[in-house]
């Protein structure tokens, strides 16, 4: 089976889990959100156990298919440190990441949403394009 | 069974379904969404196809939504209410695009991968709430 239809299996339960928290619970399962709100001290109970769902997904993968995801991370550290300050104030600002903008905001045909999707999109191609470009 | 046992269990539940997903899709490796984003250089697109089949899925389930006065166990949606396209949603994301990029990660990838034990990933994940906290700071009672 090639590399699409995993993306298109994994595209549809990252889809149906999004679905089904919105029909069961009535959230966005944005997980910028998420993260943000248990940060600023809104200890919904709820928003802790999707992350330690979130946090669990790839460990029953490993069980499934006996063997763990494919991750491969070639950036250096101090890079990945600027990466992660940039996404985590980014994402605050701009109120969502690939998931309640890119999944939730699109299947919900928001503009708001659309347009983040298309900004964040054109910026991660052009500082992909200069690290290559600087062979990085 | 009560409904904020329900919730938790259901949101345990789908964030389960969530990072299994993100594992099946190839979406928590960095490398494959750099891959992705490197639209001028090896281009993969596969990763297009975790956002069409996400994006499908979740518009059926919005649409179900939409017929239903309630969540099955909430009183009310809670649904974001902004409509404007701002310079903090522009802003926001284009920096958000640029840490993207830099390190091919994305919140959801960037928790679901701590169970997988490489040393990168919670200094990536601390940097992320750093960078949260940080904007929490500065721009409180802000957009969220």
């Amino acid at each position: 089976m090639s590399s699409y239809w995993y993306s298109l299996a994994g595209g549809l339960l990252i889809g149906l889990s999004a679905a089904l928290l919105l029909l069961l619970n009535g959230r966005i399962a944005g997980i910028s959100g998420i993260i943000g709100r248990l940060l600023g001290g809104d200890h919904l109970p709820a928003n802790g156990a999707f992350l330690i769902g979130l946090i669990l997904g790839p460990l029953v993968f490993k069980v499934f298919f006996g063997h763990a995801p494919d991750v491969t991370i070639t950036e250096p550290w101090p890079l990945l440190i600027v990466a992660g300050l940039l996404v985590g104030f980014g994402t605050r600002l701009g109120s969502g990441c690939t998931s309640g903008h890119g999944v939730l905001g699109l299947a919900r045909l928001s503009p708001r949403s659309f347009a983040a999707v298309v900004t964040f999109l054109i910026a991660g191609i052009l500082t992909v394009f200069l690290l290559r470009k600087f062979g990085l | 069974m009560n409904n904020q046992l329900a919730r938790i269990l259901s949101a345990l539940a789908c964030g389960t379904v969530f990072g299994f997903g993100l594992a099946l899709s190839g979406m928590l490796n960095p490398v494959r969404v750099q891959g992705f984003l490197d639209l001028f250089g090896a281009w993969d697109p596969s990763l297009a196809f975790v956002l069409g089949g996400a994006v499908i899925v979740a518009f059926i389930g919005v649409t179900l939504a939409r017929r239903l006065k309630h969540p099955i166990f909430e009183w009310t949606f809670y649904l974001p209410t902004t409509k404007r396209i701002d310079k903090p949603l522009l802003f926001g994301s284009a920096i958000f695009g640029i840490g993207w990029g830099l390190g091919g990660l994305c919140p959801g990838p960037a928790i679901a991968s701590l169970s997988l034990g490489l040393w990168q990933t919670p200094l990536f994940v601390l940097a992320m709430a750093i960078g949260m906290v940080i904007h929490d700071r500065f721009y409180k009672g802000g957009s969220r």
